[in-house]
């Protein structure tokens, strides 16, 4: 008997709780702009690429401490998952780190949201091998190409070069859903299938730490894990040109040099006095955050026309 | 004869030391791969393990990252689990158990329900983002995540406390019957004091389970960077295995170390439920002896 008066009161007291929590959460932006001095509030919700979250995630930290009314909340589900919320109209705002699909367009056009694109940062897409590999030091595109792309034999470091190891390549590669893996399909692959023997994960660590296990095993991921994992793995040179903050941010790391996007609500942007504050901050404190979680800034002009393309959103 | 029969104990002798040995093996493997898990991540996560790992919110900085919001969260988040699941649950036990006839369909409902508590987690995260989070209008928020795991859970609570009406014994129903009790009488002075203590066990085991799984929460899109505290149910909000999970997948290897101490902080949690569910069996065990 006693024991049920004491289920009943967790019961009892749960409840109380939900209860007390309650009220306050319908409360935005109006309340406060009633007032005199004025104060930003509201909740925005954002969702996209793991590859901008950490960028992401030191512009609403900053932000925090600037406008501690306004809660920022950001998912880590994917571009593709990022862009389904987005046309979804669950998010106000989605991070990509790859240019907005046709049919993603299409989908947004049914559902009636108009949207901005904005750059905020350079990630260089890095190819890497192990340590110990002390043959592929430089890889044109063309033979990236034949390496990645599946045509039914097993691809040796031989077919690449002859004077290379004749030992089979092992393979590692970010998951499909991943913003990497798009945008390595569309300068590498172009829709062909991607080799059949690949290791795929979502986790970049998985990749990082493959590689490193092995030989002969190659693979690639954003500048920021590469950055992280210096010292115990290999970037190759593509062309000629090494990976690194210049000549991924001049643009003559090709054609693996991408930039990462915010892409914003229009519709949001004009309601939501807080959701323009944070984009504008966003922009101005962009490049300081890049550097600081190993992307690469975008040139000062990059910022300004995105800062422009805010604007002309009324 | 004599000897056949020495041979023969001999042979038995030697079946029972091997699978002595053989079950000994097996216990001991399994103690040490985990004391290899709580090794690995002790050693990582300990130094960690600081004031300002439940003070502070996510951050950039490995050393100044914490479980604040998460931590909150994942309380918030059991603050609906457990009076939705536990009231559902025991609930459709009782009616199953003593209300409904004895039938084709509610033996099929029954085998349903042993189903669903097999079914991976995902399916539910899916049913939840459809029910709870878009045709409910719940979004992302503690009440649309709760009722996702309520779901999640419910087969085990009910399958669990079957068990435990089940095993009270008829003769006591009867006794009370006899003395005049009406039915509902009987379930709250007889049958519940007697058979709450395994169902706490069942149910604090599933909130265990609650409180650990990730992909559900994936599913319906719970954000990580979050730097504010749950204000309501239906505030957004982050929990510990999201955040963990985050941190597991950074480049940084100083974000590692900050995943094992969320790690230890989780392992904490459950162990003390744990701990709970043996405390009420024992309880409960002791009541039914006296």
């Amino acid at each position: 008997m006693k024991n049920v008066k004491t289920l009943a009161a967790i019961g009892l007291a749960c409840s109380i709780f939900l209860a007390a929590c309650g009220g306050n959460d319908g409360s935005t932006g109006k309340s406060a702009s009633a007032k005199e001095d004025f104060v930003l509030s509201g909740n925005l919700a954002g969702d996209g690429s793991s590859t901008v979250a950490p960028i992401m995630e030191a512009l609403v930290e900053e932000y925090a401490q600037a406008e501690k009314d306004v809660k920022v909340s950001v998912g880590v589900s994917g571009t593709g998952g990022g862009f389904e919320k987005f046309i979804a109209g669950e998010t106000d705002f989605s991070n990509a780190s790859r240019p907005i699909k046709d049919e993603e367009k299409e989908k947004l056009d049914d559902a009636g949201v108009e949207y901005t694109e904005l750059k905020i940062a350079f990630d260089g897409l890095t190819i890497v091998v192990n340590k110990e590999n002390d043959w592929a030091k430089n890889l044109t595109v063309e033979d990236i190409e034949k390496m990645w792309v599946e045509d039914g034999t097993t691809k040796k470091w031989s077919d690449i070069d002859p004077s290379w190891p004749e030992e089979e390549i092992i393979f590692y590669a970010p998951g499909t859903d991943s913003g990497t893996y798009d945008y390595f399909n569309e300068v590498i692959l172009q829709d062909s299938d991607l080799v059949k023997s690949a290791t795929l994960s979502e986790d970049d660590n998985v990749l990082v730490t493959g590689i490193k296990g092995d030989k002969n095993a190659i693979g690639f991921f954003g500048y920021a894990y590469y950055d992280a994992n210096k010292d115990s793995l290999n970037a190759v040179s593509i062309n000629d040109i090494e990976p690194n903050s210049k000549t991924i941010e001049s643009g003559e790391y090709e054609p693996f040099s991408r930039p990462l996007f915010v892409y914003v609500s229009n519709a949001a942007l004009k309601e939501k006095e807080a959701l323009r504050n944070f984009m504008d901050f966003v922009i101005d404190n962009s490049a300081e955050m890049a550097d600081a979680v190993g992307y690469v800034r975008l040139p000062v002009t990059e910022y300004d026309e995105a800062k422009k393309q805010l604007d002309s959103v009324k | 004869m004599d000897n056949n029969l020495l041979i023969k104990t001999n042979r038995r002798i030697v079946k029972d030391s091997i699978m002595k040995w053989l079950f000994g093996t097996a216990s001991f493997l399994l103690i040490v791969l985990i004391a290899f898990l709580f090794y690995g991540i002790g050693a990582d996560g300990v130094g960690r393990l600081n004031l300002s790992l439940f003070t502070n919110f996510g951050s950039r900085f490995p050393e100044q990252a914490g479980l604040k919001a998460a931590l909150v969260g994942t309380l918030s988040l059991m603050a609906v689990v457990i009076p939705v699941s536990m009231f559902i649950g025991i609930c459709s036990a009782i009616y199953l158990e003593e209300y409904a006839v004895k039938n084709k369909w509610t033996a099929f409902i029954e085998m349903n329900i042993s189903n669903l508590a097999g079914v991976p987690s995902v399916v539910f995260g899916l049913l939840g983002l459809t029910v709870f989070s878009r045709a409910l209008f719940l979004g992302n928020s503690i009440l649309a995540a709760g009722l996702t795991m309520s779901v999640l859970i419910l087969p085990i609570i009910i399958v669990a406390s079957q068990e435990a009406i089940r095993s009270v014994p008829d003769n006591l129903r009867e006794a009370s019957y006899g003395m005049g009790a009406t039915k509902w009488q009987t379930i709250t002075q007889v049958i519940m004091p007697s058979s709450i203590g395994s169902i706490l066990t069942g149910s604090i085991l599933s909130f265990s389970r609650a409180i650990g799984e990730t992909a559900p929460l994936i599913v319906l899109g719970i954000p990580v960077i979050i730097q504010f505290l749950p204000t309501g149910p239906l505030s957004t909000f982050t929990a510990l295995p999201m955040q963990i999970y985050d941190w597991a997948k950074r480049p940084q290897p100083e974000f590692a170390d900050v995943a094992s101490a969320g790690i230890i902080v989780l392992l904490v949690i459950l162990v003390t439920m744990n701990a709970f569910a043996i405390y009420f069996r024992n309880k409960a065990m002791k009541k039914l002896q006296n």
